[in-house]
C-alpha cells in the first residue's frame, strides 16, 4: 500500500489528492496538553488533507493512562472520522495484520466509516 | 597545595544548545508530570481496604513491597549507574529526574502502608520482601549488570527490563482491585507511577538505540543475543514468584499473560521485535481498561471498545490550529 512519511517532509506539507489514513503518534504532556504533533497539526490545517481524511489511526502507550493515542481521538473529534484503531508502540505482528486487513476493506469500501 | 590535577570539572549545561532534541523533549515531559503522593487522596480507600480478606491484605502489602525494592534499586544504583554512561550532559539532567522520581515512588507506597495498614502488618511484609528468594534474585541479577565497570549497553538493557517488565507482575494487583473498584484511589497512585515508568523505559531504551545503531552488525547480534537471554533469566524468577504470590488467589493465569504482554513492549522500547505471541499475550480487556480508564474508544477495525461515539476527546487548545 502506498504511504508518505511527514518526518521526510521537512519544508513542505504534502496534499492528498485521493482518499487516505493518517497514522499519528502521541507525545503529549501529563494534561494532554500538545497531545497531536505539530507537523500533524499544519498538515490537517490544508482543506483538502482534510476533505480526503477517512480516518485516523493512533499510536502510542496504554502505559500513559488516560491520554493513551489521544491525537488520534482529537483529530477524530476536530475531522469528524472515526478512529480506525490504537496501536501500542511499534505494534506487534497482530495488530499489523489487523491494520492491514482494515485497510484493504476501507479501500475497497471508502464509505463505510462514513456517511459519504 | 592538594593535587587537584585530576579533577574533571564538567561544562556548565547549556539547555538552548542541544545535541539531541529528545532529551529536552523528556525533560519537558518528565516535569510535567512531576507528582507527590499527597496528591492522591489515598485515604478514600480506607473502607474499601476494610473489605478485603486477610489473605488479599497481606498479598496486596506483599506486592508493594517487592515494588518499592525495585524503585529504591533504580533509585540509588540503576539510574546513577546510568550516569557516566551519558553522551550528553541534558541526558545526564533527565536521568538526575529519573532518579529522583524513582524516590518518589519507594516514598508512595510507605504513604499507601501508613494510611491502610498496621504497623505489624507493614515489617512482616518488609521482613517478607527480604527473605523471598525471588525478589531477592531478580534484584541481584540486575544490580549484577549495574555493576561499575560494566558493559554501558547492558545496564541500559538491565534497566529498560525493570522499567518496563520486572514492575508488572506487581501493577497487575492495584490494577485487578481497580477493575472491580476497588482501592481506586490507590490505583490513581500506582497509575502515576506507571505513567512515569513508560517515559523512563522508552528513553533508556531510545538511547540504547541510538548507540545500538552506531555498532557493527556482530556487535548488534550480541547485544540483542545478551537482551534475550537476560529476559529469558528474569522470565523464570518472575513466573516463580507469580506463582508464590497470585496461586491463593487463583489468579497466576491472568497475571502470566500480562508478563507477556509487558515482556513484549519491554522488548520493543530496545528496538527489538515482540517475543510472546498474541494467544498467550492478549491482555484481560478489564485490566487493559484499568490502565488508560477515560481513554475509552470505538476502534473500528478490531470492533472492540465501547459504543461508537467520535470526539470524547477533549480537544486540547493549541494555537496552531486553524479550524
Ligand atoms: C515524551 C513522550 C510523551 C508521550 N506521551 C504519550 C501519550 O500521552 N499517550 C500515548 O499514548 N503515548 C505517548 N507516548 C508514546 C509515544 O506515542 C510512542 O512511543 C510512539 O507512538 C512510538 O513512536 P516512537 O518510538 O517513534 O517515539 C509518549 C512518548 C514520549 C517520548
Ligand atoms: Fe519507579
Ligand atoms: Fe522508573
Amino acid at each position: 500500500m502506498p504511504s508518505i512519511r511527514l518526518i521526510e517532509h521537512e519544508n513542505h506539507i504534502p496534499e492528498m489528492n485521493a482518499p487516505y489514513v493518517l497514522i499519528t503518534p502521541t507525545y503529549a504532556d501529563g494534561e494532554g496538553r500538545g497531545a497531536v504533533p505539530k507537523k500533524v497539526i499544519h498538515f490537517l490545517n490544508i482543506p483538502i488533507n482534510r476533505s480526503n481524511l477517512l480516518g485516523v489511526i493512533g499510536m502510542g502507550n496504554r502505559n500513559f493512562g488516560a491520554t493513551f493515542a489521544l491525537a488520534a481521538r482529537i483529530i477524530a473529534q476536530k475531522c469528524n472520522v472515526p478512529v480506525l484503531d490504537r496501536i501500542e508502540l511499534a505494534g506487534t505482528q497482530e495488530d499489523i495484520s489487523r491494520v492491514r486487513a482494515g485497510l484493504i476493506k476501507l479501500r475497497d469500501n471508502p464509505c463505510s466509516t462514513t456517511a459519504c | 597545595m592538594k593535587d587537584t590535577a585530576h579533577i574533571q570539572i564538567p561544562r556548565a549545561i547549556n539547555w538552548n544548545r542541544l545535541e539531541d532534541e529528545k532529551d529536552l523533549e523528556v525533560w519537558n515531559r518528565l516535569t510535567v508530570n512531576f507528582w507527590l503522593p499527597e496528591k492522591v487522596p489515598l485515604s478514600n480507600d480506607i473502607q474499601s481496604w476494610a473489605m478485603l480478606k486477610d489473605s488479599e491484605k497481606e498479598l496486596t502489602i506483599r506486592v508493594f513491597t517487592g515494588l518499592t525494592l525495585l524503585d529504591t534499586i533504580q533509585n540509588t544504583v540503576g539510574a546513577p549507574a546510568l550516569m557516566p554512561d551519558a553522551t550528553t550532559p541534558h541526558e545526564e539532567a533527565v536521568l538526575t529526574n529519573i532518579a529522583f522520581m524513582e524516590a518518589v515512588h519507594a516514598r508512595s507506597y510507605s504513604s499507601i502502608f501508613s494510611t491502610l495498614c498496621s504497623t505489624k502488618e507493614i515489617d512482616e511484609a518488609f521482613r517478607w520482601s527480604e527473605e523471598n528468594p525471588h525478589l531477592q534474585a531478580k534484584a541481584k541479577a540486575i544490580l549484577d549488570t549495574y555493576a561499575p565497570g560494566n558493559d554501558p549497553l547492558k545496564r541500559k538493557i538491565a534497566s529498560v527490563f525493570l522499567e518496563s517488565f520486572l514492575f508488572y507482575s506487581g501493577f497487575y494487583l492495584p490494577m485487578y482491585w481497580s477493575s472491580r473498584a476497588k482501592l481506586t484511589n490507590t490505583a490513581d497512585l500506582i497509575r502515576l507511577i506507571i505513567r512515569d515508568e513508560a517515559v523512563h523505559g522508552y528513553y533508556i531504551g531510545y538511547k540504547f538505540q541510538r548507540a545500538l545503531e552506531k555498532l557493527p552488525a556482530a556487535k548488534q547480534q550480541e547485544y540483542k543475543d545478551y537482551a534475550f537471554s537476560l529476559l529469558f533469566e528474569l522470565y523464570d524468577i518472575e513466573n516463580q514468584y507469580t506463582e508464590e504470590l497470585y496461586d491463593g488467589i487463583g489468579l497466576t493465569e491472568d497475571v502470566k499473560v500480562f508478563l507477556h504482554y509487558n515482556a513484549n513492549k519491554a522488548l520493543q522500547n530496545l528496538g527489538f521485535e515482540a517475543l510472546f505471541p498474541p494467544e498467550v499475550s492478549n491482555v484481560n480487556p478489564a485490566i487493559l481498561a484499568a490502565l488508560s480508564p477515560d481513554s475509552e474508544n470505538h476502534d473500528f477495525f478490531s470492533g472492540s471498545g465501547s459504543s461508537y461515539v467520535i470526539g470524547k476527546a477533549v480537544a486540547t487548545e493549541d494555537e496552531d490550529w486553524n479550524f
